[in-house]
């Protein structure tokens, strides 16, 4: 046990592995910032935000969080339950996509129908 | 620590592992300090709480017919003469991000029992966070100046103010608890509590550096949720 601990506690990463994830958050934020400085419009503007999105949440997840050398019990605990949101995205996608269209068509057919 | 529960416990790598920790007696994460398995489960809650937000945001924005306000020019700043689109946004974001750095490198120079590193790194967290919670207040008496209610607004659909300042002001709650923290556990640092073991406040656990990375974990966990608001909120 005295071992496992041990070996837990000092699990230590070298200095170069965050300068180098802190650099990248701070270029992958400048690069979606800079989507919005050229003003790209529609499906570019949308793929860019998500892309740079992932990528950053994935870095802090990673190594800031410690998830890449985290036991694979832990990080399946925690990334599982994701798809359950996932789920309630497409859900309500579709219900705004439906909302969205009641209103279009009562707002101009009106409510007597 | 001789827990019976992990005595003569051998930790595996990979999905052998992962094998063994699910199948395991009596404790799951063996090895693992309880207050950092249940930082992960709190933070798990509380990213179905941001999501149920963001989500509720992506119906309210998706199903309005009135044009929404456009984020590029609402969150602008006026300076020198030149309009700057998301300014002030920008500027927090990369403060957090910064703070997020220090955070993380706290986190290795207390693993390394490297204690006034790690203070003054802790502390350079809490200062980007104050930092942070201060142009965020700025920003929101910008915008109730400039007539956003959660009802209503002058630059479109009316439910913009009620998702705004319900998405950013949990997640500023977040950012002051977290500073609230981040100041008090810089003192616990620099007064050596880790490496004396000193026992906490309710616990008869000896005080230990990895309290610091469970900290650590909490404050990458604001910086994460900022990077979805400011994708989807002020980005999109």
């Amino acid at each position: 046990m005295a071992d496992t601990k041990e070996k837990e506690q000092s699990s230590t990463h070298k200095i170069g592995i965050y300068l180098w994830i802190w650099g990248l958050l701070f270029v992958l934020s400048f690069f979606s910032y800079m989507v919005d400085w050229y003003n790209f419009q529609g499906l570019l503007r949308w793929s860019l935000i998500l892309i740079f999105m992932f990528l950053k949440a994935g870095l802090i997840m990673a190594f800031f969080m410690h998830l890449f050398w985290e036991r694979y019990a832990l990080v399946n605990v925690l990334l599982w339950p994701m798809t359950a949101i996932a789920c309630f995205i497409f859900l309500m996608a579709a219900e705004f996509e439906y909302t969205l269209f009641s209103r279009a068509f009562y707002f101009v057919v009106g409510g007597g129908v | 620590m001789s827990d019976p529960k992990i005595e003569g416990y051998q930790f595996k790598p990979g999905f052998k592992g992962m094998a063994s920790d699910t199948g395991s007696d009596q404790t799951m994460f063996k090895g693992v300090h309880w207050g950092k398995a249940m930082m992960w489960i709190f933070l798990l809650s509380d990213t179905f709480v941001f999501s149920c937000f963001l989500i509720s945001y992506m119906k309210g924005r998706g199903s309005t017919l009135v044009e929404w306000p456009y984020p590029s020019e609402v969150f602008g700043l006026h300076v020198f003469g030149v309009d700057v689109p998301l300014l002030l946004i920008a500027i927090m974001t990369f403060v957090l991000i910064t703070s997020s750095g220090t955070m993380a490198l706290a986190v290795k120079y207390g693993y390394e029992k490297n204690r006034k590193m790690c203070g003054w790194l802790i502390l350079a967290t809490a200062i980007g966070g104050l930092t942070f919670v201060g142009m965020q207040a700025f920003e929101w008496s910008k915008l109730i100046h400039e007539g956003v209610r959660p009802w209503e607004n002058p630059f479109g659909a009316p439910q913009f103010g009620s998702f705004f300042f319900m998405i950013t002001g949990f997640h500023g709650t977040h950012v002051s608890i977290g500073v609230i923290f981040l100041f008090i556990y810089a003192y616990k640092v620099f007064a050596g509590h880790y490496d004396n073991q000193k026992r906490g406040w309710f616990t008869t656990m000896k005080g230990d550096y990895v309290e610091i990375e469970i900290l650590g974990l909490y404050w990458h966990f604001v910086d994460l949720v900022w990077v979805f608001i400011f994708a989807f909120f002020y980005l999109w």
